[in-house]
């Protein structure tokens, strides 16, 4: 088994329990406080509507939207992390189709093994901050990914037969 | 590194058994399959009876609560909100059992991929294949429950049996793979990595490479539609959520009936959006990874290569024709949701053609390389 597709089974195998293991944990411990906050903040602001009071009101649709943000990222992590473990599993597995050198094939592996573990990771960053750097981390991730995928599609293309 | 002759033994009976009735891999195959095309009736199901129905009775408890709110009813808000919570648990978990049905399916037949370089034993590969699929089963059939089932007899405050069985089965898959995991890296250090010969995936047919480079483009295709769709829409639907919903709740602290319903229409609108961009996304790459996984087992499916191919062709076209039908619903509404159903009607009944395929494979792979040797 080369070196590339040996990068790509393993550590997608392993991507795919980290996504796992994350998701486990927080659908045991956040999940069910996430959705309950997202619920109450929404129904206080409506209840402060019903009693005149704007300023709560807007205070708890601050929190509703903190919450939903922060819900949607880490829900969105786990999913990201899960998916592209299954794309580079895959992927590896039809490693052999693809025309191009070995040392392309290692550099192509590796850019995509990087790529799925920054994205899903930038995007978990930002419920810690709104900064920029995660949004930085999240978009090298991602762009790693796409060009390792768009050049492994033109590997599969560019072989009519494998020997 | 010296390996035990156990490991090496065990891992590689010989490439006849790797798809004999009830091996690991055959189990994989076929219930993974089965998985995923249950996953995909159900989401079939799930879209026309459900979930626009609950779409709208979740619209019109929000509606409820603004109107409520411009009373000045502050129970009534409360009761209105109760409604929301329980129509969005029963959405989310029937989404979630759509979800992990079919990623568990995709899971399981990858692992089927691997068992020729899994080094435990044909009968412990067997027992975990069991494992994997008990919890598989497990989680979805859970999850489903959670909404039915509620909190009724549970031992906890938060948590309900059916959500503790759903995490019980969650924690099963995550065991197998991690056998699974375990039994890989024992091949890879056993130093007799070139003992194992398997012919599935040195044998390629036309099927396998359209399917391939078809399922590449499709989960690429997914990818950039997200990419886009984060980079152009999200900030602005995220702010859009947040500014409707203020602007719903000043306008009913105001008595503006009219604010609060052009508000609760701006509303409906967003989340229609979302939901389709999401979705769009999501099944794009899903059924890209399904085209490139299935063809992996081309060699399995026991139909003439003609249809092979033909089978492939439906669907990577059904395959395409959901997600752009799903996008093009904001626009031309039921003719595109229809059209989207029957992309979806194509993937099930193609991927169901090639799991008969799969049952009906009686060893001609094996006993066509033996003919060459």
């Amino acid at each position: 088994m080369s070196a590339a597709k040996r990068v790509l089974l393993l550590g997608g195998i392993a991507l795919a329990l980290l996504g796992m293991t994350y998701g486990f944990w927080y659908a045991v411990f956040a999940e069910h406080q996430a959705l309950d906050g997202i619920g109450a903040s929404l129904a206080s602001s409506f209840s402060s509507a019903a009693n005149r009071n704007l300023t709560q009101s807007a205070e708890a649709l601050d929190q509703y939207r903190q919450a939903r943000y922060n819900y949607d990222r880490q829900v969105d992590a786990h999913s990201h992390w899960v998916g592209l473990a299954m794309v580079l599993i895959v992927l590896g597995i039809g490693f052999d189709h693809i025309a191009l050198s070995r040392k392309s094939k290692l550099l192509l592996a590796w850019g995509l093994l990087i790529g799925a573990v920054l994205f899903p990771f930038g995007v978990l960053l930002q419920t810690m901050s709104q900064g920029v750097v995660p949004k930085l981390v999240a978009v090298i991730g991602s762009a790693l990914v796409v060009f390792a995928l768009a050049a492994a599609a033109a590997g599969f293309i560019r072989r009519p037969n494998v020997a | 590194m010296a390996a035990p002759d156990a490991l090496v033994s065990t891992s590689d009976p010989g490439e006849s058994q790797w798809f004999a009735p009830f091996s690991a891999r055959r189990l994989l195959v076929l219930t993974g399959l089965g998985m995923i095309l249950a996953g995909m009736i159900f989401g079939d199901i799930f879209a026309v009876f459900i979930l626009h129905q609950n779409a709208s009775r979740v619209g019109r408890s929000l509606t409820s609560a603004a109107n409520a709110a411009l009373g000045g009813d502050v129970a009534g808000v409360n009761s209105s909100f109760a409604g929301v919570g329980q129509f969005l648990e029963n959405r989310g978990t029937k989404v979630d059992t759509h979800v992990h049905l079919i990623g568990f399916g995709y899971l399981a037949l990858m692992l089927a991929i691997l068992q020729p370089w899994i080094a435990l034993s044909e009968s412990a590969r067997r027992r975990i294949a069991w494992l994997f699929i008990f919890g598989g089963v497990a989680l979805p059939t859970g999850v489903f429950l959670i909404h039915y089932v509620g909190l009724a007899h549970s031992p906890l405050a938060a948590i309900g049996w059916a959500s503790i069985a759903a995490d019980a089965g969650g924690l099963l898959v995550m065991i197998a793979t991690a056998v699974y995991l375990y039994g890989l890296a024992m091949h890879f250090v056993s130093g007799f990595r070139a003992s194992v010969r398997d012919t599935l995936l040195n044998t390629h047919t036309a099927a396998t490479r359209f399917l391939l480079a078809g399922g590449l483009l499709l989960v690429l295709l997914g990818f950039l539609h997200g990419l886009y769709y984060a980079g152009a829409d999200l900030d602005r639907h995220e702010a859009a959520d947040y500014n409707t919903l203020l602007q719903m709740s000043s306008a009913a602290a105001a008595h503006n009936q009219t604010q609060v319903n052009q508000a609760l229409q701006q509303y409906g609108q967003l989340q229609g959006e979302k939901a389709v961009n999401v979705a769009a996304h999501a099944h794009l790459a899903e059924f890209g990874l399904l085209a490139m996984l299935l063809s992996f087992f081309q060699p399995y499916v026991s139909l003439r290569e003609v249809w092979k191919l033909r089978w492939a062709a439906v669907l990577l076209l059904g395959s395409l024709m959901l997600p752009v039908c799903v996008l093009l619903e904001i626009r031309f509404g039921l003719l595109a949701g229809g059209l989207a159903d029957f992309g979806g009607l194509l993937v099930i009944v193609a991927g169901f053609a090639m799991w008969i395929g799969i049952l009906r494979y009686g060893g001609g792979l094996e006993v066509a390389r033996g003919r060459t040797q």
